[in-house]
C-alpha cells in the first residue's frame, strides 16, 4: 500500500435535525496535491471540512489519515493527526505579535522561549516565501497578513494537511496571486492542501483535482486539467445555465444622489469615511468595489441616515425637481420627506430582517406605521408576502415561517423583494449575492437590472470583481474610507480595479 | 484491525440540535419532566424527613385546594403574581432586563397607602379609590421611568439599576412609616390596616382582584401581538440595528415600554394594599417582583402561558406551606421542593431543543 492517501473519507454523513448536510461523501486527497472543494452555499463543503478538523463529529462513516482509521472529536485530535484548518474568521489576539499568536496555546511540555519560536517562524516564512515580519502586531496588519499568520500557525504546529475555507474572499487580486504561489510551494513540499471555494477561475488556476458537492452529496471528482468552467458549473448546479448578465445601456440619466466630501469616524475614533464624493444617477447601476471593511458599510449607512457624519453633504434630487440634504436626518425623517430610498443591508438577519418573525411580519417592517389605527394591519403585508413568495420563487412552507428558518438565498429574496416593493428611487444593495447559489444570484442581478431600466439609481456594493465589471455601468473604488478612483464598467480591467483597491489612486495606477 | 480498534475513542454520546418538534411532543417532554420532578422530590422527602411521600403530596394538595376559602385565596395570589409578571413581560420582550418590579410594586403600595392616609375623609369613597389608583400607577411608572431614561441616554446597565431601585423603594417605605408616624405603637414598624379606601366586595374579597388581572392579561396579550407599539417592542428586542434601520426611535420605545411596565407594577401594588393587606411594609410585595421574572421566562413571554406558570409556582408555595405546617418541617424544606420542580421545568427546555445520540453498540463488535 504505497499509494495511501494523506486523507480519505468514506461514506461520511452528517445531519442537523431534518437537514442532511452531508450524505455518504467519499473523498481522498493525495500527498503533494491541491484539492479544491467546489459547491454552492449550503452544499455541505464547510460541514465536511469541519468534521475533518474536529469541530463536528460525523453521524456515520470513517476517516482515514495515512491509511489508518482515526476518530477526530476535537481540533486538538485533528492537530495530532497533522490536520490544520484556516477558517474564514481569524482568531488572533490583536495586541500580540505574529510570533506570539503563532505559539499561543501550544503545550508541548517544552519551556516557552520566544526567541526560539521566532527563529522557527522565520524558517517557515523563508521556506514557503511568506511575506511577513514575525514581530509585527496583529492590529497593524492588513487582512492578508492576518491570514498569513493563521497559515503559519497551523504549519508551526506541524500540519501536513491544510484546509482553507474560502481564503480569497477577503483578498485583492494581487494578494490572491501571492497566496496561490505560497500554496503551490507547499504542495511541492509534499503537503496536502484542501481549499474550499465557489470561484470557478480560482479552481482552474490553482488546483490539481476538484471535488464537486451538491446538496450534501459528492457529485464527482475531476482532474482540473481536463475540465472546463461550463462542466464544473453544470456539476455544481445540476443543470446547464447561462452565466450572462444582460447589461442595457442607461437612458434618461439624471443626478439622483450627489454625495460630496462626507467624512465619518466610528465609535473608536477611527476615520471610516474620508472626504467621499460621488454621484449616483437614475437609470444606472453604480458599483462600489473595495476590500471588505474599507468603509462600504458606513457609506451606505450614512446615506440611509444611520451613520453620523462629521462633514459633507448628501443631496437628493427628486424626479420632480426638488432637492433635499439628507445629512443629519434619521431614517424616519428621510421617509417623511418623501425620499424613496430602499436599502438592502449587508447584515440581512441582523438589520434588514427580524429572524424570529415570519415573512408577513417582516414585510410589515417597512409599512406598519401607515394609518392612524393603533392596531396592526396584517392584511396588505400578507398579500405582499404571498406575491413575493410567488414571483421570486421563495422556497418556504408558507408565509408564516420565521425567516431564520429559510436558506440564505430565500432570506435575501424576501429582503430584496420587500425593498423593491417600496418602489424606490434609490436602491442600495450591500453584497446582495453573498452566500447565494448561482441561480439565486442571477435572479438578484436581474432584479437590479430591472430596477435600473425603470429609472432607479442603483448602488451595488460587491466583492466579486468579475460580477461588478459585468453588471455595473460605473464603478467607484474605495480603500480605507477614501475613493481611489472611478472607472467605466464596460472598459475597465480587473487589474486596474485591483490596484486601486489597495489604496493606490487612479493616477498612481496608470 | 485490533490495533485500530483500541485507537478508536468514539464518544459515548453526542448532542444534536433538533429541528422543530411538534407542540404536543414538547408538552409531553414537559409533562415527563414534572413527573420526574415529583419522583425526585419524593425521594428527597423520604431521605431528609423520613415521611411517607404520598402523605406529603396529599398535604400539598390539601394546602392548595383544601377548602373553598383556600381555593379563592389561591386564585387571588395567582392573580397578584400574574399581574406583576404581565408587567415585566413587555420590558423583557424588549430585552430590557427589568429586575425592579419589586420596587415598582412597592412604590404602588406606598402611593396607595399614603393617598388614603392623607385624603381619607376629605373626599368621597369612590373618588378616593380612583385617586389612590392613579397615584399607584404614576408612582410605579416613575420608578420604571428612571432606569429607562438612564438606559436610553447614558447606556447604564438596566439590570443593576433596576435592582438598586428596589432597595431605595424599601427604604422609602420604612422612612415614610417612621416619618409620618403610621406605626400603631411607636417603634413597632407595624401599620394597622386601612378601614377606608378599600376595594369593594363583589361576592367575596378576592373576585375584584381576579377579574382585574384577567382583564390585564387580555389587554397585554392584545397589546403585544396586535398593536403597532407591541410590534415595535418585538423589533427592538430582536435587534436594535433593525429598529434603527427601519426608523424606530429606540429611546422612545424603551421609555414608553418601561412606563407601561412600571404602571402595571403600580397597579399590582394598589391591588395588594387596597384589595388584600390594607397595610404597607417593606415586605408587602413578598418577592413577587422576582418570582414574576421566572413566571414570565418560563412562559416564554406569552401572557396566556403565564397563567399556567404562575399557577404552578403559587400552587407549590401554598402546598409547601401546608407540609411545613402539618409535618413540622423547616421552612427551607418547601423551598427545596420548589427548587427541584423549577430545575426540572427549565431542564426540560434543553431536551426540547436538543436530542442525545448514543454510541452505536454494533460498531464496537467489529
Amino acid at each position: 500500500m504505497d499509494n495511501t492517501y494523506a486523507i480519505e473519507l468514506k461514506n461520511i454523513s452528517k445531519r442537523f435535525g431534518t437537514v442532511l448536510a452531508n450524505n455518504n461523501v467519499n473523498l481522498s486527497v493525495k500527498r503533494g496535491e491541491i484539492m479544491a472543494i467546489l459547491g454552492e452555499n449550503g452544499s455541505g463543503k464547510t460541514t465536511l471540512m469541519n468534521m475533518i478538523s474536529g469541530i463536528y463529529y460525523p453521524d456515520e462513516g470513517q476517516i482515514f489519515v495515512n491509511g489508518e482509521e482515526v476518530t477526530i472529536t476535537s481540533p486538538k485530535d485533528a492537530f495530532n493527526y497533522s490536520i490544520g484548518m484556516i477558517h474564514q474568521h481569524f482568531k488572533l489576539v490583536d495586541v500580540f505579535s505574529a510570533t506570539e499568536n503563532i505559539v499561543l496555546g501550544i503545550n508541548d511540555g517544552k519551556r516557552y522561549k520566544l526567541s526560539e519560536a521566532r527563529r522557527q517562524v522565520l524558517e517557515i516564512t523563508e521556506k514557503y516565501g511568506f511575506d511577513i515580519s514575525p514581530d509585527k502586531k496583529i492590529y497593524e496588519m492588513s487582512v492578508s497578513e492576518k491570514q498569513t499568520v493563521e497559515i503559519i500557525k497551523v504549519l508551526y504546529r506541524g500540519a501536513d494537511i491544510l484546509i482553507l475555507d474560502e481564503p480569497t474572499a477577503v483578498l485583492t487580486p494581487q494578494e490572491i496571486d501571492k497566496l496561490f504561489a505560497v500554496l503551490r510551494r507547499m504542495r511541492d513540499d509534499g503537503k496536502s492542501i484542501i481549499i474550499i471555494t465557489h470561484k470557478m477561475n480560482e479552481v482552474l488556476s490553482l488546483s490539481d483535482r476538484v471535488a464537486v458537492l451538491r446538496k450534501g452529496e459528492h457529485i464527482a471528482t475531476v482532474e482540473t486539467a481536463s475540465t472546463s468552467v461550463s462542466e464544473l458549473t453544470e456539476l455544481m448546479v445540476g443543470k446547464k445555465i447561462s452565466l450572462n448578465i444582460n447589461r442595457t445601456d442607461p437612458h434618461d440619466t439624471s443626478d439622483r444622489l450627489v454625495v460630496s466630501n462626507i467624512s465619518s469616524v466610528n465609535s473608536e475614533g477611527v476615520t471610516v469615511l474620508d472626504k467621499v464624493s460621488f454621484t449616483a444617477r437614475s437609470g444606472e447601476i453604480l458599483g462600489i468595489a473595495g476590500i471588505a471593511g474599507s468603509g462600504q458599510k458606513e457609506l451606505l449607512e450614512a446615506i440611509a441616515g444611520l451613520q453620523p457624519l462629521t462633514e459633507g453633504e448628501i443631496k437628493y434630487n427628486s424626479p420632480e425637481g426638488e432637492s433635499f440634504n439628507l445629512r443629519k436626518r434619521t431614517p424616519e425623517q428621510i421617509r417623511e420627506l418623501g425620499v424613496r430610498l430602499s436599502f438592502v443591508p449587508e447584515d440581512r438577519l441582523g438589520m434588514g430582517l427580524v429572524g424570529s418573525m415570519d415573512i408577513i411580519d417582516n414585510m410589515m417592517l417597512r409599512s406598519y406605521k401607515k394609518g392612524h389605527s393603533i392596531f396592526l394591519n396584517r392584511k396588505s403585508p400578507k398579500k405582499l408576502a404571498e406575491e413575493i413568495v410567488d414571483e421570486l420563487e421563495v422556497a418556504t412552507p408558507d408565509v408564516k415561517t420565521p425567516v431564520r428558518k429559510l436558506s440564505g438565498g430565500n432570506v435575501q429574496k424576501v429582503l430584496v423583494g420587500r425593498e423593491i416593493a417600496a418602489k424606490p428611487k434609490v436602491l442600495m444593495a450591500a453584497y446582495p449575492v453573498r452566500g447565494l447559489d448561482i441561480n439565486s444570484s442571477y435572479t438578484i442581478y436581474n432584479l437590479l437590472n430591472e430596477q435600473k431600466d425603470n429609472g432607479v439609481a442603483v448602488i451595488f456594493v460587491g466583492e466579486d470583481l468579475d460580477v461588478l465589471l459585468d453588471l455595473c455601468d460605473r464603478i467607484i473604488v474605495i480603500a480605507s474610507g477614501k475613493i481611489t478612483g472611478e472607472v467605466d464598467g464596460r472598459h475597465a480591467t480587473k487589474e486596474e480595479v485591483g490596484v486601486m483597491m489597495t489604496g493606490n489612486t487612479q493616477k498612481e495606477a496608470n | 484491525m485490533s490495533n485500530i480498534a483500541t485507537k478508536k475513542h468514539e464518544p459515548l454520546f453526542h448532542i444534536v440540535k433538533r429541528n422543530a418538534i411538534p407542540w404536543w411532543k414538547a408538552w409531553i417532554v414537559r409533562a415527563i419532566s414534572i413527573l420526574l420532578a415529583v419522583v425526585v422530590c419524593s425521594f428527597v422527602t423520604i431521605l431528609l424527613t423520613k415521611q411517607n411521600p404520598v402523605l406529603v403530596w396529599g398535604a400539598m394538595f390539601k394546602g392548595a385546594f383544601g377548602t373553598e376559602r383556600i381555593v379563592w385565596r389561591l386564585f387571588r395570589d395567582i392573580s397578584l403574581l400574574l399581574c406583576v409578571s404581565l408587567a415585566v413581560t413587555p420590558a423583557f420582550k424588549m430585552r430590557f432586563w427589568n429586575c425592579g418590579a419589586e420596587g415598582q410594586v412597592l412604590m404602588g403600595c406606598l402611593a396607595t397607602f399614603a393617598t388614603v392616609r392623607f385624603l381619607g375623609g376629605t373626599v368621597s369613597e369612590p373618588l378616593l379609590l380612583v385617586i389612590s389608583l392613579a397615584a399607584a400607577l404614576i408612582a410605579g411608572a416613575v420608578w420604571g421611568l428612571i432606569p429607562a431614561v438612564f438606559y436610553a441616554f447614558f447606556k447604564t446597565n438596566e439590570t443593576l439599576f433596576t435592582l438598586m431601585m428596589n432597595y431605595v423603594a424599601k427604604g422609602l417605605i420604612t422612612l415614610s412609616i417612621i416619618y409620618f408616624q403610621w406605626e400603631n405603637t411607636f417603634g413597632s414598624q407595624i401599620v394597622s390596616p386601612l378601614r377606608i379606601g378599600r376595594l369593594p366586595k363583589v361576592y367575596n374579597d378576592h373576585l375584584v382582584i381576579i377579574l382585574t388581572v384577567a382583564l390585564i392579561t387580555l389587554f397585554m396579550y392584545i397589546y403585544l401581538n396586535y398593536t403597532k407599539q407591541g410590534y415595535e417592542i418585538s423589533v427592538v428586542g430582536e435587534s436594535e440595528n433593525t429598529a434603527n434601520y427601519i426608523g424606530i426611535n429606540v429611546k422612545n420605545v424603551v421609555i414608553r415600554t418601561m412606563l407601561i411596565s412600571g404602571a402595571i407594577c403600580g397597579l399590582a401594588g394598589f391591588l395588594l394594599v387596597s384589595g388584600k393587606d390594607g397595610t404597607v411594609s417593606p415586605d408587602t410585595a413578598d418577592g413577587r417582583g422576582f418570582t414574576a421574572i421566572m413566571v414570565s421566562w418560563l412562559a416564554k413571554f406569552n401572557p396566556i402561558y403565564m397563567i399556567i406558570t404562575s399557577f404552578l409556582l403559587v400552587f407549590f408555595q401554598f402546598g409547601s406551606k401546608e407540609i411545613t405546617r402539618s409535618f413540622r418541617l423547616n421552612d427551607d424544606f418547601s423551598e427545596i421542593l420548589t427548587g427541584i420542580v423549577i430545575f426540572f421545568i427549565i431542564g426540560s427546555e434543553f431536551f426540547i431543543n436538543y436530542q442525545i445520540k448514543m454510541r452505536k453498540l454494533t460498531k464496537e463488535g467489529k
